[in-house]
């Protein structure tokens, strides 16, 4: 396994009575695209802050590299590329203006910033743009020239929060193939906070549930389809005709089946074990004719949805807000 | 060509020349070059060198005129005589400084926080300090070359006119009263960024700092008399005692105000008649020759003054510095 790159241990952060992050342990290995998901007021940005530096944690640390963030900011920001949400350009500055000054404040001067800005320039695919105003710059432009922004100073790690927030989807496409590729072809390590699941479904290598400052679960997003299952039985969408009482009681007569509930067309059973292959027979056997069969579960929405519905029973149930220790501790060995 | 600088590229990431990251000094260029490239800073500047030149040509008016009292210090004339009913140059300067100061400043911090460049200038490998020391050392370096050059262009100016050549001490006070400017200047640049690190608008900044201005140049002498003259009224028999008191407590009200500190030294400088600031008792002066005040101790008398309004510039500066040094960074 890669060496670990980003750590936190209980790491917290409050402001006042809110907690906005709590007793945070995150480890994020090196190469790797880790998802920091959660809805909006989760603590994602207050998270990715601390890991700057840019916000003193209230108790725990964080450290990237073996560095401080909150001793050493400085150190850590030369090896870290952060991308914020609302990234902006001076409006007055060309493209390229505004990239050679991030690479003076890098310490990059002469022909090799000159190189680096094209090259970048390029990678992005911003060639006809650069030289224009950062001012008359769309929202897709602006993320992109973000991205070549944080790259000039050759970071081993990349920050991003919401990079997909207000892109269009063609836009999207093109940032997920650029992110894809930093992390690939580059070995970069990605830190993308996001409420936005299906995109980071498609690139990330491993994700965190944040919710309400506690990260509820951690894992590929594989694991936490499986994980889900264990802990929430199996689900199976089913459609057969002729629908009815008679397909609800047969369905409900499978062993295992513990609830079938009509969901619009279909059916939606839950069991406690994989009764896949039972629920078929049965429905062959009652004369059934099987439209439709899908396992669920394993899809992020699902997961998403269901962590959340259990992160908000879970604090209704107990004030003390340590309910999900346990679980992360098993997501991380 | 742009295969060449990719191919050439790789050779040249080896040898990356990586030299300590100059923030400040990146950061001090960037806002100069704004501050002159600023719409805002071309009008501040039109403006001062209008009302100099205005000021000029009704001082040049007067000093023309057979009427006036000549003194030895014909060239000082040029910036404190005023003309039929055109202010001089100091007292428009008095007014109008101040306004090139809150011009620079009043959005420093937060434009760059709505304009979401403050967060990618703190997640770069540079003090965080040097985003606000640099602008406010950029404004008073455009502020000191804005007030030099409305000075000097009003002396050279007055110069081709008179005819007079100005001698070495005439020299050192202009030089010291435009110092002094630009000492009052920076305190109002310090106000308006200090404004700027607080509000979250650039509205409410600019707001605040032109009441606080206008406060202090027009009102405040007003509110200060109002005070007095209710603390130690003047009427009657009790007026006669309450005439010195009344008179001290409004020097000392007054000079609460950077405004009045201003005048006082730029009055001081620029006339060597003037030889006490504050109150004279007839003991005092008795005995006194009747001579100038020499460079030296003009600048003697108002020494206290120079202090107090760097005194004011340094704190407001170090409030607004902390204030930006413990902000939470937000997008």
């Amino acid at each position: 396994m890669a060496n670990t790159i980003i750590e936190t241990r209980g790491l917290t952060k409050r402001y006042g009575a809110l907690t906005a992050v709590d007793d945070l342990n995150l480890e994020v290995r090196q190469g790797e695209i880790f998802g920091l998901l959660g809805p909006n007021g989760a603590g994602k940005t207050t998270t990715t802050l601390m890991l700057l530096g840019l916000t003193e944690p209230t108790a725990g640390t964080a450290t990237i590299a073996g560095v401080d963030c909150t001793r050493n900011p400085i150190q850590v920001k030369r090896i870290v590329g952060y991308l914020p949400d609302n990234m902006g350009f001076y409006p007055d500055m060309t493209g390229r203006q505004n990239l050679r000054m991030t690479g003076a404040m890098n310490g990059l001067s002469g022909d090799y910033l000159e190189v680096r800005i094209d090259e970048l320039t390029a990678r992005v695919g911003m060639v006809e743009a650069i030289d224009r105003k950062a001012g008359t710059y769309s929202k897709g432009m602006k993320q992109r020239l973000g991205i070549a922004d944080i790259l000039i100073k050759d970071p081993d790690v990349l920050i991003m929060d919401e990079p997909t927030n207000g892109i269009d989807p063609e836009g999207m496409h093109e940032l997920m193939a650029l992110i894809r590729e930093l992390a690939e072809k580059d070995e970069k390590t990605i830190l993308i906070s996001s409420h936005q699941l299906h995109q980071i479904q498609q690139i990330c290598d491993r994700v965190g549930i944040f919710v309400q400052g506690k990260l509820v679960a951690c894992g590929a997003i594989g694991e936490l389809g499986k994980q889900l299952e264990q802990e929430s039985g199996f689900r199976y969408e089913v459609g057969a005709k002729p629908a009815g009482k008679g397909l609800i009681e047969a369905l409900k007569a499978v062993e295992g089946v513990t609830e079938v509930e009509e969901n619009g067309e279909t059916l939606m059973v839950r069991a406690q074990t994989d009764v896949c292959d039972a629920l078929v027979k049965a429905l062959l056997a009652g004369n059934f004719h099987l439209t439709f069969l899908r396992p669920c579960g394993s899809d992020l929405d699902e997961i998403y949805s269901r962590y959340f519905v259990k992160a908000g029973e879970q604090n209704e149930g107990s004030r003390s807000g340590r309910i999900f220790r346990h679980r992360k501790g098993e997501a991380q060995a | 060509m742009k295969a060449a600088a990719v191919a050439g590229s790789s050779a040249i990431a080896r040898a990356k020349p990586r030299r300590e990251a100059g923030g400040f000094s990146t950061l001090y260029k960037k806002e100069l070059a704004d501050h002159f490239h600023s719409a805002r800073f071309k009008l501040v500047f039109a403006l001062l060198i209008l009302t100099s030149l205005a000021s000029l040509y009704g001082a040049l008016s007067s000093i023309s005129d057979a009427t006036f009292s000549s003194s030895e210090y014909l060239f000082l004339a040029l910036y404190t005589a005023s003309g039929s009913s055109i202010p001089s140059f100091a007292s428009f300067l008095a007014y109008l400084a101040p306004l090139a100061g809150l011009a620079m400043g009043f959005d420093a911090i937060n434009r760059e926080r709505s304009q979401g460049t403050l967060n990618r200038l703190v997640s770069q490998p540079i003090h965080r300090d040097a985003v606000i020391n640099a602008k406010f050392l950029a404004g008073v370096t455009t502020v000191f070359m804005m007030i030099f050059f409305v000075g000097i262009m009003v002396g050279g100016l007055g110069l081709a006119v008179l005819g007079i050549p100005p001698e070495a001490e005439e020299l050192a006070r202009i030089f010291a009263y435009l110092l002094f400017t630009v000492v009052y200047t920076a305190l109002w640049l310090g106000l308006a960024i200090l404004c700027s690190t607080l509000c979250k608008h650039a509205a409410t900044s600019a707001l605040i700092v032109i009441a606080v201005w206008i406060y202090l140049t027009l009102f405040a002498s007003m509110v200060v008399s109002i005070i007095t003259n209710i603390v130690y009224p003047l009427e009657g028999i009790e007026g006669y005692y309450n005439l010195y008191s009344n008179y001290a407590l409004q020097l000392d009200l007054e000079r609460t105000s950077p405004y009045y500190l201003y005048c006082e030294a730029a009055s001081t400088l620029l006339n060597p008649n003037v030889r006490t600031i504050g109150i004279t008792t007839q003991a005092s002066v008795s005995g006194a020759i009747a001579s100038y005040l020499t460079f030296d101790q003009s600048l003697l008398l108002v020494w206290p003054h120079l202090t107090v309004m760097l005194a004011l510039t340094m704190a407001a500066f170090t409030v607004s510095y902390i204030a930006f040094m413990r902000q939470e960074i937000r997008a």
